[in-house]
C-alpha cells in the first residue's frame, strides 16, 4: 500500500487526469440517463467537484478543497490558475471576426449588455448581503457573469479563497438555471428565431447553459446562441478585472 | 507540428498576462488588469491572420484545440479545489446572485431582440431576421 501511495503522490497530476475523467464520464451518464440531457453533463461534473471540495475541506481543515489531500494534489495543478487561464484562452481559437459581423449590432450589444447587467445584479446582491469591500463585491459580481469570469477576476484582483468560491457557485447556479429554465420561458421571451437566439446567447452566456437550454427549446437555434456566447467569456474576462473593477473601486 | 499551436497559445497568454500586470502597475493597483481577456484577443487576431497560418492550421491547430477540449475538465478540477467548506455561509448569496442575474437577463432578451429586428427591417424589409 505504501508503494502504491508513493507512486500516486509522485504522479499526482496523472491521478488528477484520471479522476476528473471518471467524474466527467459519470456526470455525462447521469445527465443523459436521468435528466434526458436537460442538465448538461458539465454542470453535474462541476457540482460534483464542488461537493468533493467541501468534503476535502472538512476532512483536512485546509482551504484548497481536495487538493490538500496528498494523493489529489494534482487537482491543484490541473485546476490551478496557469492551466485554467491556458484552457480559457484556447477557447478563443477559431473565433472568426466574420461571425461577430453575422451576429449584428444586436448581438454585439447584447454581449456587452449581458456582461454588464449580470455584473450589476451580482454586485447589488453582494452589497445587499453586507459586503463593503470592492474586491469582494467585484469578484461575486463577476461570478454572476459566469463561473469562469468570477475566479479569473477574483484572482487577478487578489480576492480571498472563500469569496472566489462564492463566485464559482453563483456562476454555476446561473448556468444550471439557464439550462433548465430556458425551455420554460422561451415562449414568453420570443425565443423562436436565430436573431433572438443570438441575443439570448449574448445576454445569458455560460456556453454550456445556452447550448443545453436552446437544445431543449429548439436544436436549430443552438449554433446561433453558441456563436455569441463564446464571445461572452472573453469580454467578461476583459472587463471584470479592469473597467468594472475600477468603477466598483471608485464607489467603495 | 502540434507544438507550434501550443507555443502560440503560450505566447498569447504570457503576453496578455504581462500587459495586464503592467496595466495594473500603471493604474496603481496590485491587480492583473484584463490579462486573460487581452490574451484571448491576441489568439483571435492570430487565428484570423494569414501571417500566422503555420501556427494555427493543421496539426498546429489541434495543439490549441486539445486545450480547448480540456476546458471543462480543468474547470471541474478548479471546482474541486475551491474553499467550499469555508464558504458555506455564503450559499444563499451565491444562489441569490445567480438567480437574480438569470431573471434580469431573461427579461432583457425581447428588449434586445427588438433592436436587431428594427435594424434588420431597415436594410431588408421583407426578410427581417430570417436571413441569418
Amino acid at each position: 500500500m505504501d508503494i502504491l501511495e508513493t507512486v500516486l503522490v509522485r504522479n499526482n497530476l496523472l491521478v488528477a487526469f484520471a479522476l476528473v475523467g471518471v467524474t466527467i464520464w459519470i456526470s455525462y451518464l447521469v445527465a443523459n440517463r436521468f435528466t434526458a440531457g436537460r442538465i448538461h453533463g458539465s454542470a453535474i461534473a462541476i457540482s460534483l467537484g464542488l461537493v468533493a471540495a467541501y468534503w476535502g475541506g472538512v476532512t483536512t481543515g485546509g482551504t484548497r478543497g481536495v487538493a490538500d489531500i496528498a494523493v489529489l494534489g494534482g487537482i491543484g495543478l490541473m485546476g490551478g490558475g496557469m492551466l485554467r487561464d491556458f484552457a480559457i484562452v484556447s477557447t478563443a481559437f477559431g473565433v472568426k471576426f466574420s461571425e461577430l459581423k453575422k451576429a449584428g449590432i444586436a448581438g454585439v450589444i447584447s454581449i456587452f449588455a449581458g456582461v454588464i447587467v449580470s455584473f450589476v445584479v451580482g454586485a447589488a446582491v453582494a452589497i445587499l448581503f453586507g459586503y463593503t469591500n470592492a474586491i469582494d463585491i467585484t469578484t461575486i459580481a463577476a461570478g454572476a457573469v459566469t463561473y469562469i469570469v468570477g475566479p479569473v477576476t477574483g484572482e487577478a484582483i487578489g480576492a480571498s479563497e472563500a469569496v472566489i468560491t462564492l463566485s464559482v457557485a453563483a456562476g454555476l447556479v446561473k448556468s444550471i438555471l439557464v439550462m433548465t429554465g430556458t425551455p420554460l420561458v422561451a415562449k414568453y421571451i420570443g425565443l423562436d428565431n436565430p436573431q433572438s437566439a443570438m441575443v439570448f446567447g449574448g445576454l445569458m452566456a455560460t456556453t454550456s447553459g445556452v447550448a443545453a437550454g436552446l437544445a431543449a427549446t429548439d436544436p436549430k437555434l443552438v449554433p446561433y446562441g453558441a456563436m455569441t456566447a463564446t464571445f461572452y467569456t472573453g469580454v467578461g474576462c476583459l472587463l471584470g478585472s479592469s473597467v468594472l473593477y475600477f468603477i466598483v473601486n471608485s464607489i467603495f | 507540428m502540434i507544438v507550434y499551436g501550443v507555443a502560440l497559445l503560450s505566447v498569447c497568454l504570457s503576453l496578455g498576462m504581462f500587459i495586464g500586470e503592467v496595466l495594473g502597475v500603471l493604474l496603481g493597483g496590485e491587480a492583473n488588469v484584463g490579462g486573460v481577456g487581452i490574451a484571448m484577443l491576441f489568439l483571435v487576431m492570430a487565428s484570423n491572420s494569414s501571417r500566422f497560418k503555420a501556427l494555427t492550421e493543421g496539426a498546429a491547430g489541434s495543439g490549441i484545440q486539445f486545450w480547448s477540449a480540456m476546458y471543462i475538465p480543468i474547470v471541474v478540477a478548479m471546482a474541486a479545489q475551491q474553499d467550499v467548506a469555508g464558504a458555506t455561509e455564503g450559499v444563499l448569496l451565491a444562489v441569490t446572485a445567480g438567480v437574480a442575474a438569470v431573471i434580469v437577463s431573461f427579461a432583457l432578451v425581447p428588449v434586445f431582440s427588438k433592436i436587431g429586428k428594427s435594424s434588420n427591417a431597415d436594410s431588408t424589409q421583407t426578410t427581417g431576421g430570417s436571413d441569418a
